[in-house]
């Protein structure tokens, strides 16, 4: 299984995707998860790849290997339609941050959707950062995109719940499991149709 | 027990389990988390930040004489810095096994080049060892100090970006003691003057040779049979790509992959039909399976340049054409400097000042990108303030405004001796240090101006300004980088001073806890607002040019330098 989270540096996702990496480790798979740090930090594009199954060998996911695209936000969630593969499982997360190019004015900021059905039509918007704001911590979306995630995959909540546990100081332990309970009931009836698809 | 540890923390994993003492590092990505991961994780290992690479190396080399487990971490381009005491510390008796960890970055995602520092051990003569896992990043550096110890060599670890940055599963072992030091003389081994390095050259390439049939007998470099009609030599994460890529195929796979198993490789070769050499930089490898007279494909087929990955190989061996991707025309998202940044503001203001600005490393290349657009040369770690001196000695006096900016951390990395350069030879140029209090870019390093060391202790905190005059600067002023308008004088007034100059921009980095921004948005009147652009010009994140008028979002941070530049008065107050 091949799980891409895409986003903006300082959104998260690194924390994202080594607790996706723990909870699979936890579950028997072999895991492999390949990042790029650095320059990324300072608001630029970011894509981790998460891997895992009985034997992993390259870190990074082949183009059209992709199953779940996990995207913080709107634009990014098209950057890397070539990792897709058909009838891939999309979430993207309803939160648009302006690249340069849209800040000053050269260029409106593009419908990605349509980009993106070109390669699949199981794409799932969800509420992720309105549900974070709402709980009156913006920075706690990631944890709530994890809860969308999770549902896709096999195990069950608590290992997740435990590896939040052992990952997390324990005086941000709480908020966090909120936040991954809200996200898991962010995934929609519809799209749990799709899981049969998916090996 | 298991851990998912990303290759960086595995590394220092493997210091533990090898019974490492000492570990020295400059900061620079992708090396960085692995002296991070020993200071936080392990505190029996004593762990410092250097001012650069050279000193890195030079204290773990002199804690390796006393008879401690050393390392020296850093990046490619750090190896470039740290290469001179590299090129002799061979000739030397290595005591405590002392390891040097190089991690590259192929494909250039935070670096200057991409140079395959392979080349240095093969340059050095010393072994080198490439992980091409996390597991094999903490096996191997224990290996490494093995290797070290028994043939008293340097052995340097080699790790690319995916290596560093990649998470897996490992294995922990057992933790190993660290070493009494002891003091001994041994002055014809460590005195490397000529009489002394003549009978020691010898000694290096006797051990080369010996560490040739290690090569062939490491459990690292291993033959894994499968369909002989394609054999693959590989190592480091390219081994995984083409693993991926051909599953079935044979391959010689080599964690130590200098020098050599000539053997093995010879065996190999006679065992598969068409053989190939998969490695991602330059022809390293396959230039030398071709001087033993074997025939191989490689580089005819696979790019020099930036990283593989599983399609690459795939398309390269099987001859086909890589698949045609629709280039999608996608607005780009570069990094940038944060909201609040102090370097905007004073990059700005030099470039309103009509200033050429020879750059450096950090956070401030950034200022690169439009609409800024103010970097005008960038090379390496204190490059900058030469190539100032340099250029304002080619014009002759007063004729253009050189300038050359440098960050903190680089300053006392490699701009020191510069700027003493451009002292001593009575040169003219403008010299800004911008002076956040951390090693921003690599995400946060204390450094000899901040007052603690890696492990938060209490420590000398250098006085920037007081340096910068004993260095010969007559001309030296200290300015907030917020208050744009006292800046811009200042910077005119430098630059119309007959002789040297510096300005110390001192601003703590909006990362830290010290800054010195209220960290609440502000607000635009759009009523007010013309339009004129002026605070789009300063490229700020937080900044959007919405329905014709300035939008400020809430990424802002309120460090006020937009609402001091704009003319109508409509950027102010808190959301």
């Amino acid at each position: 299984m091949n799980v891409m989270m895409t986003g903006v540096g300082g959104q998260g996702i690194i924390l994202a995707s080594d607790m996706l990496s723990e909870v699979m480790m936890r579950s028997g798979c072999d895991v492999k998860k390949s990042e790029i740090h650095g320059m990324a930090q300072r608001g630029g594009s970011v894509m981790s790849h998460v891997r895992f199954s009985e034997r992993v060998a390259s870190p990074l996911i082949p183009y059209g290997k992709c199953d779940i695209l996990l995207s913080f936000e709107e634009l990014e969630a098209a950057r890397y339609v070539r990792y897709l593969k058909k009838d891939a499982v999309v979430i993207i997360n309803r939160y648009r941050l302006a690249p340069p190019s849209v800040i000053s004015g050269q260029e409106p900021y593009p419908d990605v959707v349509p980009i993106i059905r070109e390669k699949t039509r199981n794409i799932l918007m969800v509420e992720g950062s309105a549900v974070a704001e709402e709980m009156g911590n913006a920075r706690g979306v990631n944890i709530i995109l994890l809860g969308v995630l999770s549902t896709f995959l096999e195990p069950p909540e608590s290992v997740w719940i435990d590896a939040i546990n052992t990952m997390l100081k324990e005086k941000i332990r709480a908020v966090n499991i909120e936040g991954f309970k809200r996200g898991r009931q962010l995934n929609s009836p519809v799209m749990h149709n799709v899981q049969g698809g998916m090996s | 027990m298991k851990k998912m540890l990303s290759g960086n923390e595995a590394i220092a994993r493997g210091a533990l389990e090898a019974g490492v003492a000492f570990a020295s590092a400059y900061p620079g990505t992708p090396s960085t988390e692995i002296l991070e991961a020993i200071a936080s994780e392990y505190p029996g290992i004593h762990a410092e930040w250097t001012p650069n690479e050279k000193v890195a190396l030079e204290v773990a080399a002199g804690a390796s004489y006393a008879g401690a487990r050393s390392m020296a971490v850093m990046k490619h381009v750090g190896v470039n810095v740290a290469a001179d005491p590299l090129m002799t510390l061979p000739y030397t008796l290595i005591r405590g096994g002392l390891v040097l960890v190089s991690a590259d970055d192929p494909e250039l995602f935070s670096s200057q080049n991409e140079q395959d520092n392979r080349h240095y051990a093969r340059f050095a003569k010393i072994p080198m060892l490439e992980p091409s896992t996390s597991q094999e990043a903490k096996d191997m550096m224990i290996e490494a100090v093995r290797i070290s110890e028994k043939y008293e060599t340097p052995v340097m670890l080699r790790t690319t970006t995916r290596i560093s940055h990649s998470l897996g599963v490992v294995e922990l072992g057992k933790e190993n003691g660290v070493r009494k030091p002891s003091l001994e003389r041994h002055p014809a081994e460590w005195v490397m003057l000529p009489a002394n390095a003549r009978v020691r050259h010898p000694i290096i390439e006797e051990r080369i040779l010996s560490l040739k049939s290690l090569s062939d007998s490491s459990a690292f470099n291993s033959i894994e049979m499968g369909d002989p009609s394609l054999g693959i030599i590989s190592s480091g994460v390219a081994y995984q790509y083409a693993k991926e890529a051909f599953p079935d195929a044979s391959f010689l796979k080599l964690g130590m992959s200098y020098p050599l198993p000539e053997e093995l490789i010879r065996d190999f070769a006679s065992r598969v039909r068409e053989l190939w050499v998969v490695e991602e930089l330059d022809p390293f490898m396959e230039d030398q399976v071709k001087a033993l007279g074997i025939s191989c494909r490689g580089k005819d087929r696979l790019p020099m340049c930036g990283e593989l990955n599983p399609d690459i190989i795939r398309d390269a061996i099987a001859g086909g054409r890589p698949e045609a991707v629709e280039e999608r025309k996608l607005p780009p998202r570069p990094p940038s400097m944060c909201p609040g940044c102090p370097h905007r503001s004073l990059l700005w203001a030099l470039k309103r000042n009509k200033c050429f600005i020879a750059g450096d490393i950090g956070c401030y290349t950034l200022g690169f990108l439009p609409p800024l657009d103010a970097i005008d040369t960038t090379l390496c770690m204190g490059a900058g303030i030469n190539h100032a001196h340099g250029m304002a000695k080619a014009f002759g006096p007063g004729k253009e405004k050189i300038t050359a900016v440098i960050g903190d951390s680089t300053f006392y990395h490699s701009g020191i001796t510069g700027l003493l350069n451009l002292a001593y030879n009575n040169g003219t140029a403008l010299v800004v240090i911008l002076d956040n209090s951390t090693t921003a870019m690599t995400g946060s390093q204390n450094h000899p101006g901040t007052g603690v060391t890696i492990r938060g202790e209490q420590t000398i905190s250098l006085d920037l300004e007081n340096l910068v005059k004993s260095l010969g600067i007559g001309w030296v002023r200290t300015v907030d980088p917020y208050d744009v308008k006292k800046t811009r004088k200042d910077i005119k007034e430098a630059l119309a001073h007959d002789g040297p100059s510096v300005i110390i921009s001192k601003a703590p980095c909006v990362l830290l806890k010290s800054r010195k921004v209220s960290g609440r948005a502000l607000t635009v009147d759009t009523d007010t607002c013309t339009g004129c652009k002026v605070c789009i010009g300063l490229g700020c994140p937080a900044i959007e040019f919405r329905d014709e008028k300035a939008y400020i979002s809430d990424m802002c941070v309120g460090c006020g330098v937009c609402a001091e530049l704009c003319a109508p008065g409509a950027i102010g107050g808190e959301k």
